[in-house]
C-alpha cells in the first residue's frame, strides 16, 4: 500500500490520532502525508509532541492536542504548538495536559482493554485542578488513593519501525517507547518502515514485534522518521532540530517550509534528505 | 587555583551529590552533565536512568534529547516506557532524581508548565513530562538550578511537581512516603531543607559569592545556616573531564 492510500482510507477528518515515538522512530512521513491531504479538526495524542506535531499544528491539522511534554528536547520551545496556545494560531487548540506516568498508564490501559488506569500519580500536583480526566480513586483493598485517568483508545495510531517481513510483521529495536501499546490501543494503525525483508532470521526471541493481523496497514518509507532517527539505519539529524527553532519561529517562514517540503513533496524525499545528511557527514 | 566558571562550579558541585551506588533518573537539561560528570570521575558505576526507557546508560556524548540513541546503545537495558514509569519508577526501585526548574519555591515545589495564569499563559513552557512522579517516586530529589529572582520565587505559578507542599508534614498528607529535595545545588551556593519546617537553608556558599550575592538572586527571603560551609573549588581533573565532555558533544551535535 502506499503511503497517501493509507493515510486517505484510515484517517478520516475529526479523528484521534496517536502518532507516537519517544525521540526514536517518529513518522515524520506520515505526518507530512496528513498535511498533505489537508485533514482537519485532529486531536492529536502524543506523550513528547515535537517537531511533527509542531507541523501539524501551524499547518491547522489539528484541534486538540493531549500530551505530557511539548518541547523541542535540548533546544527550546515549538513555536507553532506556543503561538496556537497563546493566540490560537492559525486556530484554537484545546489542551489536555498529564504526566509522562499518566499517558504511558493510560495507553497500557487502552491496550490491555481497560476503561482506565490507576497508578501512584500527581500526588501534590496541581494538573488535577486544571485536567477533569484526570482523577483519584480508592483503592478497595488498602484504602491507598490512588489516580485514575482515561485509558487512550486512538481511532488511528501511526508509528514507525525498522522493519517488516513480507508477510507484513513487524520488528522494533531500541527505543521503543509506546509505540506497542499505542498500536494495540487504537482501532487501526499504519506503521512506516525502513526496509521490507523476506523473513526474519536470526532475530532475539523477545524483540518487540507485532503480528500483522495486529496491524491494519504497512508502508516501506526509508528515511520515514528523518529528522528523528532509525537505531541501527540513521543518527538522529540534531542539527535540524536545531535549525526548525528558527524555521518555526516565523509564521511566513514555517508556511513556506511547509508549501516547499510537504505540500510539494512525497514520501520518496525522505530518502534524498537522508542521502543528503549522510553525504554532508561523510564530506 | 584552576580558573572556572559559575555554571562549572554549579555542574560540578552538583556531580558530587551523587555516590557510586546510586540509583539515578536523569531529568532533561542541567542534571544531564551533573549526572554524567558524576559517572566519568568519583561514580563509575553510578546507573544513569533516563525516561526513555535507558537503564544505566553510559553516554559518550551529552545527549541532545532524552532519546538519543547513544543512550541506547550503552545502556545496560533498554525498556518500554510504559514499564520505566510502572515498574522501575513507581516500584520504587530508583534511589535519586535529579531534577531543573523554571521555577522553585522555598520548599522545592516545581514549576515546569506555565509563567501566568494556566489557562491564559504569558509563557507556555514544555511541561511536567516525568517531573511530577520522578518527584514523588524516587527515595530523594536532588535539584539543579541557576540561581535568579525571576526563578527563585516565593510562590511558584503552577505547582508541576511536589517538593514539601506548604512545608512542615505537608508532602506526606499526599500519600507521598519518599524523602524529598534533600539537596539545592545552585550556582551561588548549596541550600538544603531546614530539619522540621522544610524551608531551604543556605548551608554552603562557592567560593566568591556573597550572601548579598545570593539574596539578590532569590526572591524569598534567605535563611543562612548557623554554620555555613565554603563549597570546595572544582579540581582540575572534574574541570578537564568536563570540558573534554561539552566539546566532544559540541561537536557531536554540530557536525551532523
Amino acid at each position: 500500500m502506499s503511503l497517501k492510500d493509507a493515510i486517505a482510507t484510515c484517517v478520516q477528518n475529526g479523528d484521534t490520532i496517536a502518532m507516537e515515538g519517544f525521540t526514536h522512530l517518529i513518522p515524520h512521513a506520515a505526518g507530512h502525508e496528513i498535511i498533505r491531504q489537508q485533514k482537519r479538526d485532529l486531536t492529536l495524542i502524543r506523550m513528547t509532541p515535537d517537531m511533527i506535531y509542531d507541523q501539524l499544528i501551524g499547518a491547522g491539522c489539528a484541534r486538540k492536542l493531549v500530551f505530557s511534554w511539548g518541547g523541542n528536547p535540548g533546544v527550546g520551545s515549538l513555536h507553532r504548538l506556543r503561538d496556537a496556545i497563546e493566540n490560537g494560531w492559525p486556530c484554537a487548540l484545546e489542551i489536555e495536559e498529564h504526566s509522562h506516568a499518566a499517558m504511558a498508564n493510560a495507553y497500557d490501559a487502552g491496550a490491555a482493554g481497560l476503561p482506565c488506569a490507576v497508578f501512584k500519580g500527581y500526588r501534590g500536583a496541581e494538573l488535577p485542578r486544571v485536567n477533569p480526566n484526570i482523577k483519584f480513586i480508592e483503592c478497595p483493598f488498602t484504602g491507598e488513593r490512588l489516580a485514575a485517568v482515561p485509558a487512550i483508545r486512538p481511532d488511528v495510531a501511526v508509528v514507525h519501525a525498522q522493519k517488516a517481513n513480507r508477510k507484513g510483521d513487524i520488528l522494533f529495536e531500541g527505543i521503543v517507547g509506546v509505540q506497542k501499546e499505542a498500536v494495540l490501543a487504537a482501532r487501526k494503525s499504519i506503521i512506516t518502515v525502513e526496509e521490507i525483508v523476506d523473513d526474519f532470521t536470526d532475530i532475539p526471541f523477545n524483540a518487540v514485534m507485532l503480528p500483522n493481523w495486529a496491524v491494519t496497514a504497512v508502508v516501506h518509507v526509508p528515511g520515514g522518521a528523518h529528522p528523528s532517527y532509525a537505531q541501527g539505519y540513521y543518527k538522529r539529524d540534531n542539527a535540524f532540530y536545531k535549525a526548525w527553532d528558527t524555521i518555526a519561529n516565523d509564521r511566513e517562514r514555517f508556511r513556506d517550509w511547509i508549501e516547499q517540503h510537504v505540500m510539494q513533496g512525497g514520501p520518496q524525499d525522505f530518502e534524498t534528505r537522508l542521502k543528503a545528511q549522510q553525504t554532508k557527514a561523510e564530506a | 587555583m584552576t580558573d572556572y566558571n559559575s555554571t562549572e562550579m554549579m555542574t560540578v558541585t552538583a556531580a558530587r551529590a551523587l555516590k557510586n551506588e546510586d540509583v539515578c533518573f536523569v531529568g532533561i537539561g542541567m542534571p544531564s552533565a551533573a549526572c554524567n560528570l558524576a559517572r566519568l570521575t568519583h561514580a563509575p558505576d553510578i546507573t544513569l536512568i533516563y525516561e526513555s526507557g535507558t537503564i544505566g546508560t553510559k553516554p559518550d556524548v551529552l545527549p541532545l534529547s532524552i532519546g538519543d540513541g547513544e543512550l541506547c546503545e550503552t545502556a545496560v537495558n533498554t525498556v518500554p516506557v510504559t514499564e520505566m514509569f510502572r515498574y522501575w519508577l513507581q516500584g520504587g526501585k530508583i534511589s535519586v532524581g535529579f531534577l531543573g526548574a523554571a521555577q522553585l519555591d522555598k520548599f522545592g515545589n516545581i514549576n515546569t508548565t506555565v509563567i501566568g495564569d494556566y489557562d491564559n499563559p504569558k509563557v507556555r513552557l514544555p511541561g511536567g513530562g516525568g517531573a511530577p512522579e520522578i518527584a514523588t517516586s524516587c527515595g530523594e530529589i536532588f535539584l539543579v538550578m541557576k540561581q535568579s529572582k525571576r526563578g527563585f520565587v516565593e510562590k511558584i505559578d503552577f505547582v508541576t511537581s511536589l517538593g514539601y507542599g506548604k512545608g512542615g508534614d505537608d508532602r506526606a498528607s499526599y500519600g507521598v512516603t519518599t524523602k524529598g529535595p534533600s539537596r539545592l545545588i545552585t550556582d551561588l551556593c548549596i541550600m538544603e531543607p531546614h530539619p522540621t519546617d522544610k524551608h531551604f537553608i543556605v548551608t554552603s556558599i562557592h567560593p566568591g559569592v556573597s550572601r548579598d550575592d545570593i539574596i539578590a538572586a532569590t526572591g524569598w527571603q534567605v535563611e543562612f545556616a548557623e554554620e555555613v560551609a565554603e563549597t570546595p573549588v572544582p579540581s582540575a581533573h572534574e574541570l578537564q573531564v568536563l570540558r573534554e565532555l561539552h566539546a566532544r558533544t559540541n561537536a557531536a551535535h554540530e557536525g551532523q
